[in-house]
């Protein structure tokens, strides 16, 4: 009986490649192939299948995650589409919130909407809020509108009227007429995919979601029959930005809820870490060549959200993207990565980032034409790789070419030394993600008090200790695997569906009846989908609202049984609102009646949980250096003789005292003067800071 | 080793500059997520800074809307005068929204919090946000005193170290329409006053601190030679110019005499009108903040806000006009007035840095309070319905004004940072139909770059009921200019749906059966519309921002309804 499971994830460069097997993990990095990229795959399936020894009739479930979505919005490379709209509301998506993300630069650019001005056709109809009729819909006037549709060809379609997500009777006739007479243009309603209040928003994930469906479609039929003609058997899932998985027929319905999956299934690597360790409290910190990505992850479950931007044009800038609002993993992405580029501002102040040399350039030591600093110079210059073993020695670094452009760009500048301007880069990138990482748990409403820093990617465990020191986190996890670890996240995600819907209630007048008849009908959309990937797998359902003081600006999440509410349910969930409100925000409002805005329900399959980590030998000895090498500490400026360590040398339970820095093959582990550290019974470094 | 000792301080430094920017951005991101009027929450009308035991701002949030920002800068002054340092305890708070202390009108609060370490006072946090309601006439420019306008809160104290002034509270609670909010949004900033100076303590910790002044200093010096050496770069001399905006009752001539210095920006107001009986009129130091804020968007955007890099920018306002007003005249909607100023500050530096400044926009908010129900229309009678009772505002924008670069920005704020709310969620707070929000064509004002075009929204309630509008609107009688040749953008409208023509300020009714129109204004071109890249304007024309017939006889472009250009026809036209 086949066993194995295969995680695919396609990202910008790379596409990684896991496959678990036995018990064994085996990982496999490919280019990926942007015009084709079920191409890249199949080269990646072979080359895993032959390292590993399975055979293709072994692989049970094969799980994909790609950008491709993603980088059709960002690079505007999706279909034409057009968009049908309540008359009088043409240009919602063009006016958005009416706002500029950056309050002093008069040149600002704000983003293209998906779809221009000429293909937004308004058809005169209009519910209330209640959903009442207010209008008719036109049907006449959208008749008219097929023609323009033709002679425009327009590949894909999306309807929004206001008011759907209430009563989408006007969309779906607007669908089957359009549906008659252009069969073959498929048609994205704002009611199907993203049926919750707030016009822009709902707007724009239908119209994205309608810009990725044919070519989402198109590639993911084609990797499914590539992978069938190499005998491949096995079902093939999806992985979503919530952190579920889901099945085909699904993701080409919704292609939207398929972009960040990489991310998010690195913070389900994360989580799974996080259970395997025992630890209830985690900052997932994934540092790559571009942006650092952190994520708040308490009770081995990452923090989720239902609205994300895409496609920023401010660098990063929140606010300068396509709002999406969809079920997703909550991250902060910020423009720090190896790649970072340094540079001084007017006030002589050290910058660093968002523009990045990326891979090509790449930063200077790569002696590949990048001739301005990047973080990952600035770490060579002080000591803390080895030019000889980068990219387990694959490509050998130049430390003249790093200390040159830091000299040139940021020490001239300054009137430092190449070495203390790579200090400066080091430590002001090292602020700038503490410093994301503290403001993004004040949004959540939570803090770093006894948590653990778990740091991936490439530049992770290179920075992840002064990271830690700066927010004031004492232990820092540096889990195997760490290069790919979304695929590998991907490997331990559920099937699930998320289903979200508004019902405007308050609590002074609450319709136990109605919220059970919308729970319900909830439950078997997304017990429907789900069942359709979990092969009879047991399932648990979780149910949410989302409520507010009446007039406030933000809701927050309040559980719900996954039953049917009887009347006396009322006063309970009031209660659990107050206490959840206490929490987020130190007091409850007295007085104020309570309005719940939407709902979600959850219906996921049972992950078998992270087996009990395997207890560490017990007072291991200190490990030998394979070598001692002058390191320049950050803190206190002064270069000194670290020892060095080779990851693959060191045994369970193992003590290293810092400063000190183990090298692997994909990245660096840096462990600073007053951490201490050693091999848990995983295998991974865990590094302890002493009382200071 | 001194070498590298001095190096190692000089980014320890920078280090600490940035982190006392994030202890000032966790301070307003706190208050954005516990604050209860929406004006914050949702439209992030709100800043927060640190200052030092002088009352100099030292960083500011990056998070905040300008006017705030700059006035704020001047209040923690008068605070002091109040509360010298040595009268403060910790766990004190301050607060007040006199007008002419705070930040221009008497929504606008300002909680100034000492910042103690290891039992020494080393600064004042302090924030400023506008809440929803303070009693009185509400937003509206009908008062004709600053005491109609609500209730007035002199600087006090609203905490005592750590203990709430019950007699405060009790004060505000019983002069609030929304008691709830109000008390709840006073807690707010406090407590994001506290959490910034915990955080304070903690970094000055970390950093081995005792003192801010080093840290202010060099934050200073920074700033302010950045600062010089921008203004360095702008040629020297005196600049006048004035606009007009449309008044209550009659216009306003807004006049500025900007001279550039060696080391400093000088802006004269005199020829300014006189003040308004209504609510329009201007504090100086809303005066002072709104100018300021467009002098450097324009010559020093990037440099961040505090003490030293305002400094070099200069207001004299003459005693008697509208932009400095005294006390007790009615100040209730001077944004109306006051975001207009850097659309006068850009006129003047236009004419030195043409290349870096914009035309005129619509600049002030169209901000509609709508109320109906027994308030307006008395108790329902006989067989004569009357809408539900309900009090809203909404945030509209028109058009920005055309960049030398780029087009201007359709239906978008400037200079005010607000964002505006869904019409879903406005629908479902009160009885209203908004029955359209979009673009208006032929608003943006025509030039080599066209300015942003205005909106048009169309408002009535459910089954049509009679309800009102406290209208302080503007850009009707005084449409936004272009430059360089560039053209004006459409003027506002305000009408109802049968035709009658509504006064731009002021208390309306609209009746049953009728809606209210609202036609934003579009921002102005920039340079002669007949050099704009025939494909540009096509691609306006197909889009329908511009009409076929603007096409031809505004940018002398033949185009057809499609966008297809006839560029024979197109070379005859111009010429």
């Amino acid at each position: 009986m086949p066993s194995a499971r295969l995680a695919v994830d396609i990202g910008g460069t790379f596409t990684d490649l896991a496959l678990e097997h036995d018990g064994r993990l085996t990982t496999v990095k490919v280019l990926t192939t942007p015009s084709a990229p079920e191409q890249g795959v199949m080269t990646g399936v072979a080359t895993i299948l032959r390292q590993s020894g399975v055979a293709v009739g072994d692989i049970a479930l094969v799980i994909h995650g790609t950008t491709l979505a993603t980088n059709a919005v960002i690079e505007r490379k999706g279909a034409r589409t057009a968009l049908i709209t309540t008359e009088g509301f043409r240009d919602v998506l063009a006016m958005g919130n009416e706002s500029r993300y950056d309050q002093y630069d008069l040149n600002i650019q704000l983003p293209e909407p998906l779809v221009p001005r000429h293909l937004r056709l308004p058809v005169a109809e209009r519910l209330d809020n209640t959903g009442k009729v207010l209008t008719p819909l036109d049907e006449a006037g959208l008749r008219a509108l097929i023609p323009i549709l033709q002679r425009e060809q327009v590949e894909s379609i999306a309807i929004g009227f206001l008011h759907a997500f209430v009563n989408p009777v006007h969309e779906r006739r607007a669908a089957a007429l359009l549906a008659e007479a252009l069969p073959d243009v498929p048609v994205s309603l704002s009611s199907d995919v993203s049926p919750e209040m707030r016009e822009w928003e709902r707007f724009s994930t239908t119209a994205a979601n309608a810009y990725v469906q044919p070519m989402m479609a198109r590639y993911l039929r084609r990797l499914e029959s590539d992978l069938r003609a190499q005998g491949l058997v096995a079902p093939l899932f999806l992985m979503m930005s919530g952190g579920g998985l889901t099945t085909i027929e699904t993701a080409c319905r919704f292609p939207i809820r398929l972009v960040e999956s990489g991310p998010a299934g690195g913070a389900i690597f994360s989580a799974f870490v996080a259970r395997q360790c025992g630890l209830d409290n985690v900052l997932s910190f994934d540092m790559g060549g571009t942006t650092a990505k952190i994520c708040l992850i308490d009770d081995g479950k990452p923090q989720t959200a239902r609205t994300f931007e895409v496609a920023r044009v401010g660098r990063f800038r929140k606010g300068s993207g396509l709002p999406l609002r969809i079920p997703v993993i909550e991250m902060v992405e910020i423009g720090a990565g190896g790649g970072s580029i340094a540079h001084v501002d007017a006030m002589g102040r050290i910058g660093v980032g968002p523009e990045s040399a990326g891979a090509d350039p790449g930063p200077a030591c790569y002696c590949n034409g990048g001739t301005r600093p990047a973080v990952t110079d600035a770490n060579l210059s002080l000591g803390r790789y080895d030019p000889t073993r980068f990219a387990g020695g694959t490509m050998r670094l130049d430390p003249a070419a790093s200390h040159d452009a830091l000299l040139a760009h940021v020490g001239a500048r300054l009137g430092l030394p190449a070495e203390m301007a790579a200090l400066g880069v080091v430590e002001m990138v090292d602020e700038n993600m503490a410093n994301a990482a503290r403001v993004h748990a004040i949004e959540s409403g939570k803090t770093h008090d006894n948590r653990t820093l778990i740091a991936f990617g490439g530049g992770g465990p290179v920075h992840g200790c002064r990271v830690a020191e700066k927010i004031g986190i004492r232990r820092v996890l540096i889990p195997s695997g760490a290069g790919v670890g979304s695929a590998i996240g991907f490997l331990r995600a559920p099937v699930a569906y998320e289903v979200v819907r508004s019902l405007y209630q308050r609590f002074s007048s609450f319709d136990v009846a109605g919220v059970n008849g919308l729970l319900n009908a909830m439950r078997d959309e997304a017990a429907a989908s789900v069942s359709l990937g979990s092969f009879g797998a047991p399932v648990t359902e979780t149910r949410i609202a989302y409520m507010r003081y009446v007039g406030q600006g933000h809701e927050i999440p309040v559980p719900l049984p996954a039953r049917d509410l009887i009347e006396a349910d009322v006063g309970l969930i009031r209660a659990a609102y107050d206490r959840e409100y206490t929490r987020f925000y130190d007091r409850p409002v007295p007085g104020s009646d309570v309005e719940i805005m939407s709902y979600a329900v959850v219906v996921t399959t049972v992950v078998s949980d992270a087996a009990p980590m395997p207890t560490a030998p017990t007072g291991g000895a200190d490990a030998t250096p394979v070598e001692r090498r002058p390191v320049r500490d950050t803190v206190t400026g002064a270069v000194s003789d670290w020892a060095i360590f080779d990851r693959s040398a060191l045994s369970g339970g193992a003590r290293i005292v810092g400063p000190a820095i183990v090298a692997e093959d994909e990245t660096s582990t840096l462990i600073g003067p007053g951490w201490t550290a050693s091999l848990n019974g995983l295998g991974y470094i865990e590094m302890v800071r002493e009382s200071v | 080793m001194s070498n590298e000792t001095n190096a190692l301080a000089q980014i320890h430094r920078q280090i600490m500059w940035n982190r006392l920017i994030a202890v000032v951005e966790e301070q307003a991101q706190i208050m954005i997520r516990t604050a209860f009027s929406t004006t914050v929450r949702e439209a992030g009308d709100l800043s927060a800074g640190i200052f030092d035991l002088h009352g100099r701002m030292i960083a500011q949030a990056v998070t905040g809307t300008p006017g705030h920002v700059n006035s704020m800068a001047e209040s923690v002054g008068h605070f002091l005068k109040k509360f010298p340092t040595t009268v403060m305890r910790p766990g004190d708070h301050y607060i007040t929204n006199d007008p002419w202390l705070g930040t221009g009108h008497l929504h606008d609060l300002t909680v100034v919090t000492p910042a103690f370490h290891d039992g020494q006072i080393v600064g004042l946090l302090a924030n400023t946000a506008h809440v929803i309601d303070i009693g009185g006439l509400g937003m509206g420019p009908d008062g004709r005193s600053v005491f109609e306008e609500g209730m007035y809160i002199p600087i006090v104290r609203c905490f005592e170290q750590g203990k709430p002034n019950e007699t405060f509270f009790d004060f505000i609670r019983a002069g609030s329409r929304l008691p709830v909010e109000l008390e709840g949004d006073i807690y707010s900033l406090c407590a994001c006053n506290d959490a910034a100076v915990h955080r304070l303590s903690e970094m000055m910790g970390e950093f081995e601190m005792t003192s801010l002044d080093p840290l202010a200093q060099f934050i200073f010096d920074s700033s302010r030679r950045a600062t010089l050496a921008e203004i360095a770069k702008i040629p020297r001399g005196s600049f006048d110019n004035e606009i007009f905006s449309d008044g209550y009752d009659e216009p306003v001539r807004l006049s500025a005499r900007m001279t550039i210095l060696e080391d400093a920006i000088e802006v004269d107001f005199t020829g300014t009108s006189g003040l308004s009986p209504r609510g329009i009129n201007v504090p100086p130091a809303y005066c002072r903040a709104y100018s300021c804020f467009g002098i450097k968007c324009v010559v020093a955007p990037e440099v961040p806000n505090n003490w030293a890099s305002l400094e070099p920018f200069r207001m004299k306002i003459p005693e008697g006009c509208i932009l400095n007003a005294p006390h007790p005249y009615p100040v209730s909607v001077r944004h109306v007035t006051g975001h207009l100023l850097p659309d006068l500050m850009m006129g003047c530096l236009h004419q030195v840095v043409p290349d870096r400044v914009t035309a005129e926009g619509s600049s002030s908010l169209w901000n509609p309070p709508l109320k109906g129900g027994s308030s307006v229309s008395g108790q329902a009678r006989g067989n004569r319905p009357v809408v539900g009772d309900f009090e809203i505002i909404t945030f509209n924008s028109g058009g920005t004004g055309a960049r030398p670069g780029s087009d201007g920005l359709n239906a978008t704020a400037f200079p005010s940072g607000v964002r505006t709310m869904p019409v879903e969620a406005t629908e479902n707070v009160a009885p209203i139909i908004i029955w359209r929000k979009e673009l208006k064509p032929d608003s943006g004002g025509a030039g080599h770059t066209r300015g942003g075009t205005g909106q048009i929204m169309e408002i009535a309630t459910k089954g049509d009921l009679e309800y009102a509008v406290n209208a302080s609107f503007d850009r009707i009688a005084h449409a936004p200019k272009g430059r360089e040749g560039g053209l004006e953008g459409g003027n506002g409208v305000v009408t109802l749906k049968t035709g009658k023509k509504l006064r731009a300020k002021g208390f309306q009714v609209i009746p049953d059966g009728d809606r209210l129109i609202l036609e934003l204004p579009g921002g102005g071109g920039m340079g002669d519309p007949t050099t704009r890249d025939p494909a540009m304007v096509a691609l306006d024309v197909r889009d329908g921002l511009v009409s076929v017939e603007n096409a031809r006889t505004l940018y002398k472009v033949a185009v057809t309804a499609e966008g297809v250009v006839d560029s024979v026809a197109t070379t005859t036209l111009r010429g």
